[in-house]
């Protein structure tokens, strides 16, 4: 016999905690987060640094802070959670089946769905970088978690792959906790990092960052990383033979990309975007399968924690809505498409009679641009809506709000491109 | 007169600051705080530490998440590192709550940022 | 003194352990590194081979053969992943057509069953991932794919649950002849043996030095592979092979026993047997050879490159003879492709071989050949309820993408050959084998394994000895 709730939210990080929350005010009382750490808060308890919540608390405050307040908000309300629990499978009529050491196997039946599973870290084997395999190799989460919650050093002489964020903080954590950062090294022509991690992470602390540039081989013959040379890039990408330097180090941290985690949404027969590795979802974050709902790094990768929470936010609300057959399920009235710089939008399809005034649109640009304007143009070519933007940049989201009202004048598919100013 | 181009750190969006090192004006600023910030950077540059301190007392973690109530002199941080490693907090400890009062006399107290 | 000393314990020592561990013997293994099943075992293309491919007449043939029966049964018996999915061997032009009938003809001569040639259209029916190019195909379906190290690690272990001393970090380094055996330095400790198995793998030719002049040189070869996701696992059904040519056997492409894809390898000369590093030459060579049989793999949905140094030789064929002035001294070398699948009718061989030079074989009443293990992720609902709410480990997962729990570590942990590594554990239960490779789970495999050894968990290192992972604590004088 399955237990029932009205929604089981699967993932108890940032977006698992604002839908649970959402879901809440929003009339849900029955309500199982499903966490399979020891403790809520997902990812921010290892990000110790500060940057959290300048959007959404109108203040600074640090990984593990920001985790608190929604923790703290939950325990005000009568939300059960289940952590040190595993799901392990997820069916398309909302059945979950889950595993812990204290309740053993859970055969569970929701009303609702939202899924929060966060991402992962691409590695090492994800990007192919020749030379020795021997340890001290990490993803750079995963050095902050040894290094932040674990009080492990993983290494004194450092090189980090990547200007991801990830990367840019870890260069001044090592730095801070002793370790010598020798160079971030970035393929990219701009770092994919927030530019005030740029300034506050490397130029701070006096460590190079190396643009275009790659590393082309790792050395590590005694079971430890011992050097790496890293290499120019060209245009394609391909190292430039005679432009190799070496760094003798002990540690290669990777901040090489992240990856939504969708191996129980495509076990459920959820339908994913190629393009985000995400689940495609409607404007109100609900999946392929009616009643699923997707919200945070599970859908798309996210800059901010303030945008996971206010997505999640919508995806918890949408579920009350579900539940209390407020909303429509089906099919789209509108779709969604990418023009030209625009590598993705979240929502992918929309259903009017869900949008009440206006709805968010979430996208990311795919160069660096001073300044821009983003076009919203309709199956005909009439523009929608434009906005202008100054300074867009693949490591930074784009959202903008795009009225009903408009939406409903609008023929067939919207397509969303972005045009350069010129100078 | 001489102009320094920096990027405020102040939020995310990242401002591309110029100040001028003799008047201290501030352009390319879209808010107070990146003023604020950029005269800062030319008089007295400052930073929050986040870093953690040993805990003791608490099953399962061993490290206490900890920040600067506010910014520090940026020329203390390596110094504000070792005050930290020199401190062992013992549980029940709750967010905010004084981890080393006046952190090498700056005023500015280190606090904790985790609840165990 | 020893009856028989067994110098490796990768599969050919493991497999020789086996086949001693049923006589009521002393037998020791000695193993360079902390684990077994560390070299060229744990890094080649996993397949059991059919045995269409070596020469008529040679030991190659007959080994292989006889080893791709005897694979599948073991791996029955003692519970090692292996399924008999059948292998194609391409063709694409006349030449191609021409190597795949010389090829069934030296199967058939061989003994292989049920060779079959396949026109284009058949192959491609049965496999529609494959390149349109293709002209024909020779099917063999004996031929099937296994876990190359725990087929290594269940003969080992049963060995060890028999009898059998395994002592690990025991590098030999010197052997002397003595009255009536061997005396051999290993580790810095001395042991004494009537008769002496080299299985050295790839150093085969350095174990034999200690003792006799020189009479093989390994050239050792070095392979690349790509490891896919399991997103990837099911592009083909059967092992895609090409027909070997001047610049090699060819690149293949398979599914794996745990569902993943694997691509490669290259083959190229290499210093040493450890020098396993990977190229971007060689992994670029991969994928430009494997378009040419499946044109459709990802490469984005790559988990894993890893190189593996094959133990080639000058000799053609596999050395596996006593040594001439070393009566009892007996060599496995020169152990390439087939090594594999060979390797349990090598350990009978080798058996066969020491009971020529006087070893006398006297049956155990008591020889257990068996082994199992718990596979949480492939039990039933009703199975894995059950399981945890007899051992409530079994529901703590400790590795997110492959679905191991803590119970199955444990398992590994208390195994007849305990791992000490993070990777050993991996090779036993597989955590860290699936796209996150262990980003998640390594620190609380690591953890476990501090725990359960009562050691720091800094000292527990990824796998090899060296390959340490932490360097220091924080918040210790001068921060590291």
């Amino acid at each position: 016999m399955s237990e029932y709730h009205d929604l089981i939210v699967v993932g108890g990080g940032p977006a698992g905690l604002a839908a649970a929350c959402a879901a809440w005010e929003k009339g849900v009382k029955d309500i199982l987060i499903i966490e399979r750490d020891k403790e809520l808060g997902g990812i921010l308890n290892q990000c110790i640094h500060n940057g959290f919540g300048l959007t959404y608390f109108k203040e600074e405050l640090t990984g593990p802070e920001y985790a608190g307040r929604f923790i703290k908000m939950l325990y005000d309300t009568g939300v059960t959670v289940r952590t040190d629990t595993m799901v392990l499978n997820i069916s398309p009529d909302r059945r979950v089946q889950a595993v812990n050491t204290h309740d053993g196997f859970l055969d569970l039946k929701a009303g609702a769905i939202v899924l929060a599973m966060g991402c992962r870290e691409r590695t090492r084997g994800a990007i192919g970088i020749p030379g020795d395999r021997p340890a001290g190799v990490l993803t750079a989460g995963a050095a902050q978690r040894y290094l932040n919650i674990e009080g492990y050093m993983v290494g004194k002489r450092v090189v980090i792959l990547g200007s991801g964020d990830i990367g840019l903080i870890m260069a001044r954590r090592m730095t801070l906790e002793g370790a010598k950062v020798l160079a971030c090294v970035e393929v990219m022509p701009y770092s994919g990092g927030l530019n005030r991690n740029i300034v506050q992470c490397l130029n701070d602390f006096d460590i190079p960052l190396y643009l275009s540039h790659t590393i082309t081989d790792i050395v590590g013959k005694n079971g430890r990383v011992e050097k790496v040379v890293v290499s120019e890039v060209d245009e394609n990408r391909a190292p430039i033979p005679g432009t190799e330097m070496e760094f003798e180090c002990d540690t290669v941290l990777l901040s090489v990309g992240l990856i939504p985690e969708n191996e129980l949404s495509r076990t459920a027969g959820i339908e994913i975007n190629p393009r985000t590795n995400g689940p495609v979802v409607y404007e109100n974050m609900e999946t392929s399968l009616p009643g699923v709902f997707a919200a945070g790094n599970v859908v798309h990768v996210h800059d901010l924690v303030d945008f996971v929470t206010a997505e999640s936010q919508r995806a918890g609300r949408a579920a009350a809505d579900f539940l209390a057959g407020r909303s429509v399920s089906g099919d789209a009235d509108l779709e969604l498409a990418c023009g030209d710089h625009v590598n993705y939008t979240v929502p992918r399809m929309l259903r009017l009679a869900n949008i009440d005034k206006a709805v968010g649109v979430f996208f990311r640009v795919n160069k660096v641009m001073a300044a821009g304007t983003v076009r919203v143009t309709d199956a005909a070519g009439a523009e929608v809506a434009a906005f202008r933007r100054q300074h867009m940049a693949p490591g930074e989201m784009e959202q903008i709000q795009l009225p009903k009202v408009l939406l409903e004048k609008a023929a067939g598919p919207i397509t969303i491109s972005v045009e350069e100013a010129s100078e | 007169m001489a102009i320094r181009k920096m990027i405020c750190i102040t939020c995310p969006r990242g401002c591309h600051l110029e100040v001028d090192t003799e008047t201290l004006e501030v352009k390319g600023n879209t808010c107070p705080k990146g003023a604020e910030y950029g005269r800062n950077e030319i008089t007295d540059p400052r930073r929050v530490l986040t870093s953690t301190v040993r805990l003791e007392g608490a099953p399962g973690a061993c490290r206490l998440p900890v920040k600067t109530a506010g910014p520090i002199p940026k020329g203390l941080l390596f110094k504000a590192m070792d005050a930290l490693n020199a401190v062992t907090v013992t549980a029940p400890v709750a967010v905010g709550q004084v981890v080393i009062h006046d952190l090498l006399g700056t005023g500015v107290d280190l606090v904790a940022c985790k609840q165990f | 003194m020893v009856d028989v000393a067994i110098i490796g314990c990768g599969v050919i020592g493991a497999a020789t352990a086996f086949s001693l561990a049923r006589y009521d013997l002393s037998v020791m293994v000695l193993e360079r590194e902390n684990d077994v099943a560390t070299g060229t075992t744990k890094a080649n293309s996993a397949i059991v081979h059919a045995g269409y491919d070596p020469e008529p007449g040679t030991l190659m043939a007959r080994l292989n053969v006889e080893g791709n029966r005897m694979v599948k049964e073991l791996a029955k018996q003692l519970d090692v992943p292996c399924k008999e999915i059948g292998s194609l061997v391409l063709a694409f032009d006349e030449r191609d057509l021409e190597t795949i009938k010389e090829l069934y003809r030296r199967g058939v001569a061989n003994g292989v069953p049920d060779l079959e040639l396949l026109s284009a259209e058949q192959a491609l029916a049965m496999e529609p991932s494959l390149s349109k190019e293709v002209k024909g195909a020779l099917l063999a379906p004996s031929a099937a794919i296994v876990s190359p190290w725990e087929l290594c690690l269940a003969l080992a272990e049963v060995a060890v649950k028999n009898g059998v001393e395994l002592r690990r970090n025991s590098p030999v380094t010197a052997i002397e002849k003595i009255e009536g055996g061997y005396r051999i330095t290993a580790g810095g400790e001395v042991v004494e043996a009537r008769m002496v198995v080299n299985a050295a793998g790839a150093e085969a030719d350095r174990i034999h030095d200690l003792i006799a002049p020189h009479a093989f040189t390994t050239l050792p070869s070095r392979g690349e592979y790509y490891l896919m996701d399991k997103s990837q696992g099911a592009l083909v059904d059967h092992v895609i092979f090409q027909c070997p040519n001047k610049d090699g056997k060819g690149v293949l492409v398979s599914p794996t026993v745990h569902g993943n894809l694997i691509v490669g390898p290259n083959a190229e000369p290499v210093e040493g047997p450890t020098d396993v590093a990977v190229t971007a030459d060689g992994l670029a060579f991969v994928k430009k050879q494997a378009a040419k049989s499946v044109p459709g793999i990802n490469y984005r949905d790559s988990i894993r490159n890893f190189a593996g140094v094959r133990a080639v030789t000058d000799q053609p064929d596999f050395i596996i003879a006593e040594v001439e002035g070393a009566p009892g001294f007996i060599d496995l070398g020169g152990i390439k492709s087939p090594g594999l699948t060979s390797a349990p009718a090598i350990g009978e061989e080798a058996v066969k071989l020491l009971e020529k030079a006087g070893l006398v074989l006297t049956e155990k009443p008591n020889f257990v050949a068996e082994r199992r293990r718990v596979r949480f992720k492939e039990l039933s609902s009703k199975e894995k309820a059950a399981l945890v709410a007899k051992n409530p480990a079994y529901g703590r997962i400790i590795c997110r993408c492959e679905t191991i729990s803590e119970g199955e570590i444990l398992d590994a942990l208390h195994s007849p050959i305990p791992p000490v590594s993070i990777d050993g554990v991996k090779r036993r239960c597989n955590p860290g084998m699936g796209r996150c490779q262990g980003g998640f789970c390594g620190p609380r495999v690591q953890e476990i394994i501090a725990r359960e050894l009562g050691v720091p968990q800094q000292e527990i290192p990824q796998d090899k000895a060296g390959s340490r992972i932490l360097l220091g604590r924080t918040k210790e004088k001068g921060g590291v």
